[in-house]
């Protein structure tokens, strides 16, 4: 699918192949696709929303395009860390439905604030997936515009983002883009762990309150850091937002249509004007925190073995083999994409050049100031004074 | 580009330093793919599965599994293109386990971590491209060196704050021609540590001038103290000139703010020496018999790991003396005295981060040896600046070894809440009256500041003198006080 809008055109709907009508097992949870790849045809949420996807079969193959590309070079950029390339990584293994489910859709008006592991909603915002390897490596700060993508710099800070992007959804309500099919929406994602932190639930308050076209969403991936989600929340985490006066709901984070028809419900809510909603796409981090933590020093394998039964990627390929939407060749070809892509990220990886180091005094105000500048020449002279220097 | 490459191992976790090799996952000889998982290294944070950086052979493991690895150090080499044929031996050797692992335990912590050669390729600047890979670290280029020696002092000047722009004063002074000094080191750049550099530049002293007694000829920080304590003629003379042309405002003056140890030294003396009536007496003491006893002291066996200084006889002295006269270890408490049966007795040290007084707790209790031990990890702790706020409260009694810095005393100035203070000086060798003759002797003077509140000049004279007794001939005092 990747960039065509599905609201958009009628021809070749593929129904689903069962009638199924919200049989989920878990009543709380949204799910279009369980582990076994079998597909619900629709599920209707608390407040009567029948939620639902209509996807041709190439926006199907799309989706699972996606899926095994960000996994890939998300495994490529772990590679490159144990390898030294890079100071640390974050890795988004297993939680590739939630970001692509939500990040495909997003319309491109629709403006993201992510955290630092949204790599898979990065991709769907078509940035190069070079972009935070840079900022990972220590050679930039992260260099795509966020205005061009609509896609904000990573944010390192826990929860940060969600009043960054409060205070932006309240300026697109004032600027009057909401209230029309064109209008325009705001997403902020957060973790499990960062629904703890007094951040987010001034975000809750301020963007309830003002009515903002903001969507939340959490990425329940159980663990913050090492401290498990019962160590966050007593209640469901979807269901606090009822507390701030706004809708919440629990998607299975794991199944790429769910979430894709949760959050382009929730956005088109926010678009139209009808105030925020939380999502809680629930899913599970398969990998560690990030690589400098261990995560077999705290949870069982257990555990893990029981989620990668809910595997996103292979659920996808269950359906898509079972359906004949796709045959071998298809799989064989995306492998070999993903393999090159992954060949190509680790060699521009490679090429990066080391920054000069007196690029660190640009962009620091926009007019230049003269203290500034003086540090900058004596930082050059200091440089000079080596030899061999290119200066 | 070497087709044989070497695998250093990584930071894996935000500043590590070193990482335990659990296992192999490969052995000398296998076909590996590129990202194939090598070898489980165990660091401090994580156990984890470092995957290959390239596909290839493998043509040697460097460090057996159980070993700990410092990160920077190679820990496999890996043939690229194990198809081309045999490696030539003409212009490349094979590597050896051993030789490698040897250049291994010579490189230093952390280093891969920054090295720049890692980024980008397998050719860093100032490596020598022998056998495989990196090579052998030649240390001395890892940094880029400065340009020629005369024109990089004056590029470099500007980038340290010059005090004076007429006087001249380099930190690194450039030798007028290469002499060879003591140790046999090439008098080139000198060598000093950075922070002896830094009291090098805030003392003024120029360190080409001095004569470095540690190692390799370097310069300690002693070299430089004792620089300082001399008299600097040149620079004065140098800057009698340019005093003439130069202003006297806000340009030539330093702002310090006042913060910290400083703060709290500056409230404390100003609230003690504005509340307590100081008065001070002066006491001179040939130590020599005291000094003398110290080095049969040191010669015995159970002392031989001791450290054993004339610090420590003075304060038995003190302790000694505050038996004989309890008094002096009190308290002005506005409408009563507090006389303390126990004596933590404070030392006043010289650190870093400024003056501090931790004590000695229940001092009066400690047997020699005990005491020394504790004088000895009392230094220690304030010389690293751990010294904890309980290591410094409670004080009842305090010296101040104003000796150390070659001075022959002082009037101190009473911690808050105490009411004796003694100043011990240098030990010097000086012309003294000795049975009827002018000799040579090790003397030194005391001086102790009191609280007039609470002693008066008898009981302060007394106490003084008994110190001063002790001093001039320890084993006398022991036999009749003890």
């Amino acid at each position: 699918m990747a960039k065509g809008d599905p609201g958009a055109s009628t021809r070749g709907r593929r129904a689903a192949p069962r009638s199924r009508k919200a049989a989920a097992s878990d009543p709380e949870l949204v799910q279009l696709l369980t582990p076994a790849g079998e597909r619900i045809d629709s599920v209707t949420g608390p407040d009567g929303t029948e939620y639902r996807v209509d996807f041709t079969d190439e926006e199907y193959r799309g989706l699972y395009r996606d899926l095994v590309l960000v996994r890939k070079l998300d495994a490529e950029a772990t590679a490159l860390q144990r390898q030294g390339e890079l100071g640390i990584w974050a890795s988004l293994l297993g939680q590739e439905a939630a970001q692509v489910g939500s990040g495909r859709a997003l319309r491109t008006q629709d403006m993201a604030f992510p955290t630092y592991r949204e790599h898979g909603v990065l991709y769907c915002r078509g940035i190069d997936p070079i972009m935070p390897l840079g900022l990972f490596r220590g050679v930039d700060q992260g260099g795509w515009d966020p205005n061009e993508f609509k896609f904000n710099m990573y944010t390192i800070v826990i929860g940060a983002q969600t009043l960054h992007a409060t205070g932006y959804a309240m300026g697109v309500a004032m600027d009057g883009k909401t209230g029309t099919d064109d209008g325009e929406a705001v997403i902020a994602y957060f973790g499990d762990g960062a629904t703890s932190q007094g951040d987010v639930n001034e975000a809750f308050v301020w963007a309830g309150v003002f009515n903002s076209p903001l969507v939340f969403f959490c990425q329940n991936n159980q663990y913050a850091i090492s401290e498990p989600l019962e160590r966050q929340t007593r209640i469901p985490l979807y269901r606090r937002a009822a507390g701030f006066g706004f809708p919440g709901i629990r998607v299975d984070g794991n199944d790429v249509l769910a979430t894709y028809a949760v959050t382009r419900h929730a956005l088109d809510n926010a678009r139209h004007g009808q105030g925020p909603s939380l999502i809680e796409a629930y899913t599970y981090r398969m990998g560690a925190h990030t690589t400098s933590d261990d995560p077999t020093r705290y949870r069982i394998a257990s555990e893990v073995e029981a989620w990668q039964a809910k595997d996103p990627i292979a659920r996808m390929k269950a359906f898509l083999e079972r359906e004949k939407i796709a045959d071998e060749g298809f799989f064989t070809e995306v492998d070999e994409q993903a393999r090159r892509e992954a060949v190509d990220l680790r060699e521009r990886v490679l090429a990066m050049p080391n920054p000069e180091p007196t690029t660190m005094f640009d962009h620091v105000y926009p007019n230049g100031s003269p203290l500034l500048d003086e540090q900058r020449a004596q930082f050059s002279r200091y440089l000079e004074s080596f030899e061999g220097s290119a200066h | 580009m070497s087709r044989i490459k070497e695998f250093n191992l990584p930071d894996l976790g935000e500043g590590l330093t070193e990482g335990e090799i659990l296992a192999w996952l490969v052995k000398v000889g296998d076909t590996i793919e590129l990202n194939q998982p090598i070898v489980e290294v165990e660091t401090a944070k994580a156990a984890v599965e470092i995957p290959a950086k390239w596909a290839g052979q493998v043509q040697a493991i460097f460090h057996p599994e159980g070993t700990t690895v410092e990160v920077g150090t190679p820990i496999i080499a890996i043939d690229t293109d194990p198809g081309a044929g045999p490696i030539d031996s003409s212009t490349t050797d094979l590597p050896t386990p051993s030789a490698a692992s040897l250049a291994a335990v010579e490189v230093a912590p952390a280093e891969g971590a920054v090295e720049p050669g890692l980024i980008g390729g397998p050719a860093p600047g100032g490596r020598t491209a022998v056998l495989v890979g990196y090579g052998p670290r030649t240390t001395a280029a890892k940094r880029r060196p400065r340009k020629g020696d005369a024109p990089a002092q004056a590029t470099a000047a500007p980038v340290l704050p010059a005090p004076v722009q007429a006087t001249p004063a380099p930190v690194v002074p450039v030798p007028a021609a290469p002499t060879v000094n003591g140790n046999g080191r090439t008098a080139g750049p000198v060598l000093a540590k950075p922070p002896v550099r830094k009291l090098a530049k805030d003392l003024g002293v120029d360190l080409g001038t001095l004569t470095g007694s540690g190692p390799l000829g370097s310069i300690t920080r002693e070299d430089v103290q004792r620089a300082a304590a001399a008299p600097a003629a040149e620079p004065l003379a140098v800057a009698g000139p340019a005093t003439a042309a130069a202003s006297f405002g806000a340009d030539r003056e330093q702002r310090i703010p006042v913060k910290g140890v400083r703060k709290l030294t500056a409230e404390n003396m100003s609230r003690s020496a504005f509340t307590a009536p100081h008065v001070t007496e002066f006491l001179t003491v040939d130590v020599t018999r005291a000094m003398k006893a110290l080095d049969r002291l040191r010669e015995r066996r159970e002392w031989r790991e001791v450290r054993v200084s004339p610090l420590l006889l003075v304060a038995k002295a003190v302790l000694l003396a505050v038996k004989r006269h309890p008094m002096v270890n009190s308290t002005w408490a506005g409408d009563e005295i507090v006389v303390k049966e126990y004596v933590n007795l404070g030392i006043a040290a010289a650190t870093e981060r400024g003056l501090i007084v931790p004590n000695i707790k229940d001092a009066g209790r400690l047997t020699l040896r005990e005491l020394a031990d504790a004088m000895t990890n009392l230094v220690q702790t304030a010389k690293t600046g751990k010294t904890s706020p309980a290591d410094m409260s409670g004080g009842t009694l305090t010296i101040t070894n104003v000796g150390v810095f070659g001075v022959d005393t002082g009037t101190p100035i009473l911690p808050p809440g105490e009411s004796a203070i003694l100043a011990f000086g240098a030990v010097r060798e000086m012309p003294w009256v000795h049975k009827g003759k002018v000799k040579p002797r090790l003397v030194t003077t005391l001086g102790l500041s009191f609280d007039h509140r609470i002693i008066d000049g008898e009981l302060g004279s007394k106490f003084l003198r008994d110190i001063g007794d002790f001093l001039a001939d320890p084993e006398a005092a022991l036999l009749a006080w003890t």
